[in-house]
This record gives structure tokens, C-alpha cells and sequence, in this order.
């Protein structure tokens, strides 16, 4: 377990070393801000686009955070040839794929964290309101989310050598699914055989992160998700996340790491 | 003969600078793009109109707090609801059932998914009405053409976050975009009426309104339950200012469009009773 640590270890410390986080987090704060002070008929009490705005910064903001954070570890890692002394420590190839999914899951745990303060420093000073266990819902359930996001990215960046190439795909079938998984089924009901099959089938196999995001019960001020809700979420997430981590050590524990 | 490098940058830069104080002057009046002092229409140009309709729904997506259809859902494309809203067409229960677009769950994913989501069909109230009045905002300025902006902007600010100074300006801004505009003025003069109780200058706005609706052939012949509105208010206003004969007028005026013109003869024959209770001097006719 400690070998694990020590892996996360490393992978925290390369995120707050590179520039990413800090660009995206000024970014967001920037834009959140100047979307902030801009007057609408004179009433300051107007607090919700100003939500919708931050809320999508974060998610867009973190979703980038994880997936490249992710892609680049392992072609990192071969690039430079420093996995060779590191699988010689001992280190089995398990590990160091634990070692770097839990890395980069704190690593982007530790971002939204940051990124959630800021959001509630904003919209709580403006609606002097600050519903603390909706947020903490709200940020439970994206981290859990990002899991499986970034199990994903990993076992990505097992078949494809180039981070770029990992970083483009996962980023198209996370986003095709917040927008579109959840409605497979609507549009697998107007389509003829065998496609209804097919759409279904994909339906049926995708992990559903959509449901994840509860940006609406934030931004509306819906109140609390069923905590049993919440932990049944939680083990669909694991149960996704395990299954793309599995794979991914099938997958690596016979590759060549030669470049 | 070699030139020496600054020379020709010099060279270049003059060129560069006489041929823009030629062409300036005239580059000015190919767009009318640089003239504007609004700053989507100086990024989109004429394209801003397309975003206009998105802001305008995202109005509506915040008026029922995120309980909105997605392109897949399955329901017949109507008045939007906070269009309905100002012209106080409340809903009922049949309606609300109608907007239930998401019916049972079709399965135990769309069931679960359903616990994370808004799955209410609820109206903003009590001053929160104001969430919907940026989109409304950047919808004008992205299409200053588009009517319902003011009109339903001016609505929600007058009726239920009391501000009819802002709905004035809103108006007043939307007048100044579309003069022949007789929503608009049929709204003014609703602000005028019922917020500020000016009867004498809803009156003419009212009239000119009606004026401008019979200007409009399109209109005349596809609006014809605005002329029964703003009729049947002008005879509203009349009756309250106690002038019964031309109330009686407005009322037969809007008889003649009107969908269900009994109710209007009861009106008509109420005011009549009065009158013969107590005779009124005031018998003009409508302009």
C-alpha cells in the first residue's frame, strides 16, 4: 500500500508543479468574476446565471484537469524511461497502475476542492446563503464521476502512445455521454432494427455520468439528492472505475514498455 | 544598388500608413459592424440573431427552475411559457400534464438517473423571477428586433419584482428599436395603467398602439385577438374613469373579434344598467 502512496505521491506533486491547474482556476475565477459585476437592471440580488457560469467553468475546468493529468502519465513515464528503475524497485505493474489512478483521482479531488470554495466564496457573498451539504453532494459525486473518468484515460493511454491522441478521445466520449448517454434510449426508440439494438446496447454499456452531475439541483437551490442515492451512485462509479482499471492492467501487464 | 534594410521597413511603413489614411474613411461605411456600441453586434455582426432564441429559452428553462425539455424529449413546440405567463394565461392541471415530457422511466437507468435530477415542473415566485431577466437581457442585445425580450421583461419587472421604472426604460429601449411596435406600446400602456395608474397617458398609448396595429396589413388580418386586448382594456379604462358611453363602444368594438363576445354583451349590459341608474354626460365616440 505504501508503494501506492508513494506513486500518488509524485503524481500530486507534478500537478501543483505544472501550470495547468493555475491557468484553468484563473481562467475560471477571471471569467466568473467579470460575469459577476455586469449589471442587470439595477438588481444585485440576480445570483443564479453567475452559478450556471462557474458551475460549467468547473466542470469543463476539471474534466481537462483529469484527463490530461491522466493521459500523460504512463507514455510519461516511457517517454523518459524512468518506468524502467521504477518497475525495478520492486514495483509490480499493478501497483503502479493504483499508484497513478490514485494519484491523479487526489490530484483532481484536490482541484475541485479548491475550485468548490471559490464558488461558494462567489455565490454565497451574493445570495449570503451557503447550503454547505449541497455542495458537498455536489462534489462527492464529481469526484466519483472523475474516477471513472480518469480509469478511462488510463486504460486509453495504455493503447494509444500519444497523450494528445488519449486526451482528444476521452474527452469526445465523456462529453458525448454527459450530453447524449442519457437519452440513447429516447433515440434508440425511433430508430429500425438493428440499430435500436445497437443504440440499446451502448445505452446499456456506458457508465452514465450523467447522473453525476447535479449542477441543476445547485444552481436552482433543489435541495439534497437521497443520501442512499448518493451511495449507490458511489458504487456504480467504483464498479465502473474497477472494471476500466482492470482492464487497463490486462492490458499492461504484458506490454512492451520499449518506445 | 543595395537599400539598406531600415530604409525599405521605412519605405514600408510609410506606404502602409498612407494607404490606410486613404482607405479608412471608406472601410467605415462598408460595415456597420465598428459603429456599434453594443458588443455582440460588433463580434457577431448580423449572426447575434441566431443566439437570440437560445437566450430566450435559457429565460424559460430558468422560469421552471431547470424543468425543461431537451431536444430529444418528446412535445409539441407552443407559446413559450413565460410568454403565456403576460398575457395571463395561467396553467391547469390538464396543461401541467402536458408538460410532463418525461412520462414514466423506460427503465431502471432512466429511473435512477431520474433521482439526481429536477423532475418538478415548478414556476419561479416570490421575486425570484429575477433569475430570468440577464437572459432576457442579452436576448435584446443580441436581437433588438425580437418583440417578446421587452415585452415579457417588462412583464415579470412591473408585475412581480416591482420595478416599473426599469420595465419603462426596457420599454422605452425596445420603442426606440422597433417604433411600429403596437406589443410594446399595448405593454407601456399597461405599465401606465395598472403600475403608475396614469389613465390619461395609458389611454393614448393604448390608442396609438391600436393605431399602429391597423397600420400593420399582417396584423389585421393574423392578430386580430390583439385588437380584442387592447379594446376590451381601453373599455376597461374607460368604465373605471366613469366615461360608459365610450366604454360601451370599446366593448362592441372588441365584440367583433371576440371568440366569445356574450361575455362582452354582459359588460355592455352591466355599464348599461348603471347608466340608466345614473346617467352618464360623457357620450364621444372612440378615435
Amino acid at each position: 500500500m505504501n508503494t501506492i502512496w508513494a506513486l500518488a505521491g509524485v503524481v500530486i506533486k507534478e500537478m501543483y508543479r505544472r501550470k495547468d491547474f493555475y491557468v484553468l482556476f484563473v481562467l475560471t475565477a477571471l471569467i466568473t468574476i467579470a460575469a459577476g459585476m455586469v449589471n442587470f437592471f439595477d438588481d444585485p440580488k440576480i445570483v443564479r446565471y453567475v452559478k450556471d457560469i462557474c458551475m460549467l467553468l468547473i466542470w469543463i475546468s476539471a474534466l481537462l484537469i483529469a484527463i490530461v493529468t491522466t493521459a500523460r502519465q504512463i507514455p510519461a513515464e516511457r517517454e523518459s524511461r524512468t518506468i524502467f528503475p521504477l518497475l525495478a524497485k520492486p514495483v509490480t505493474r499493478g501497483q503502479f497502475i493504483l499508484g497513478k489512478f490514485f494519484g491523479c483521482w487526489l490530484a483532481t479531488g484536490i482541484a475541485l476542492l479548491v475550485f468548490y470554495v471559490f464558488f461558494a466564496i462567489i455565490t454565497g457573498s451574493r445570495e449570503q446563503y451557503w447550503p454547505w451539504l449541497t455542495y458537498l453532494q455536489a462534489i462527492w459525486l464529481q469526484w466519483a464521476m472523475l474516477a471513472v473518468v480518469i480509469a478511462l484515460s488510463l486504460c486509453g493511454s495504455i493503447i494509444s502512445a500519444a497523450p494528445s491522441s488519449t486526451t482528444t478521445i476521452c474527452f469526445i466520449a465523456v462529453a458525448g455521454i454527459l450530453l447524449f448517454g442519457g437519452h440513447l434510449n429516447m433515440v434508440a426508440l425511433h430508430q429500425s432494427q438493428p440499430l435500436q439494438t445497437i443504440f440499446y446496447t451502448i445505452y446499456f454499456l456506458i457508465p452514465h455520468l450523467e447522473w453525476f452531475d447535479i449542477r441543476d439541483r445547485v444552481i436552482y437551490d433543489w435541495g439534497l439528492v437521497n443520501w442512499l442515492d448518493c451511495v449507490l451512485a458511489t458504487l456504480y462509479a467504483a464498479a465502473y472505475t474497477g472494471l476500466f482499471l482492470l482492464l487497463t492492467w490486462l492490458g499492461f501487464r504484458r506490454k512492451s514498455l520499449n518506445t | 544598388m543595395k537599400a539598406s534594410p531600415y530604409l525599405v521597413l521605412a519605405f514600408v511603413l510609410m506606404v502602409c500608413f498612407t494607404l490606410a489614411t486613404g482607405i479608412e474613411p471608406r472601410a467605415s461605411t462598408w460595415s456597420n459592424r465598428t459603429k456599434s456600441n453594443n458588443v455582440f453586434s460588433m463580434l457577431f455582426g448580423d449572426g447575434r440573431r441566431l443566439f437570440a432564441n437560445q437566450f430566450f429559452t435559457m429565460a424559460d428553462v430558468y422560469f421552471h427552475s431547470g424543468y425543461y425539455p431537451s431536444i430529444f424529449d418528446l412535445r409539441e413546440e407552443g407559446t413559450k411559457e413565460i410568454v403565456a405567463a403576460t398575457h395571463g394565461q395561467a396553467e391547469n392541471e390538464e396543461q401541467e400534464k402536458k408538460e410532463d415530457f418525461l412520462g414514466k422511466p423506460k427503465d431502471w437507468i432512466d429511473r435512477f438517473g431520474r433521482h439526481f435530477h429536477i423532475t418538478e415542473h415548478t414556476h419561479l415566485e416570490h421575486g425570484n423571477e429575477r433569475e430570468i431577466l440577464p437572459w432576457l437581457r442579452l436576448a435584446a442585445d443580441m436581437d433588438p428586433q425580437k418583440i417578446e425580450t421587452y415585452t415579457v421583461g417588462s412583464f415579470f419587472m412591473r408585475m412581480h419584482l416591482n420595478q416599473p421604472r426599469e420595465a419603462e426604460a426596457f420599454l422605452r429601449e425596445g420603442l426606440r428599436n422597433n417604433p411600429n411596435s403596437y406589443e410594446i406600446l399595448f405593454e407601456l400602456g399597461q405599465l401606465y395603467d395598472e403600475n403608475d395608474h396614469d389613465t390619461g397617458r395609458a389611454r393614448d398609448v393604448w390608442q396609438l398602439a391600436l393605431h399602429k396595429w391597423s397600420k400593420d396589413p399582417e396584423a389585421v388580418k393574423d392578430n386580430k385577438l390583439f385588437f380584442e386586448e387592447i379594446t376590451v382594456h381601453l373599455a376597461q379604462l374607460e368604465r373605471e374613469a366613469g366615461n360608459w358611453q365610450q366604454a360601451i363602444n370599446w366593448f362592441q368594438a372588441a365584440q367583433k373579434v371576440s371568440p366569445d363576445p356574450n361575455a362582452l354583451q354582459q359588460r355592455i349590459d352591466e355599464i348599461k344598467k348603471k347608466m340608466a341608474a345614473q346617467p352618464s354626460p360623457t357620450n364621444s365616440q372612440p378615435h
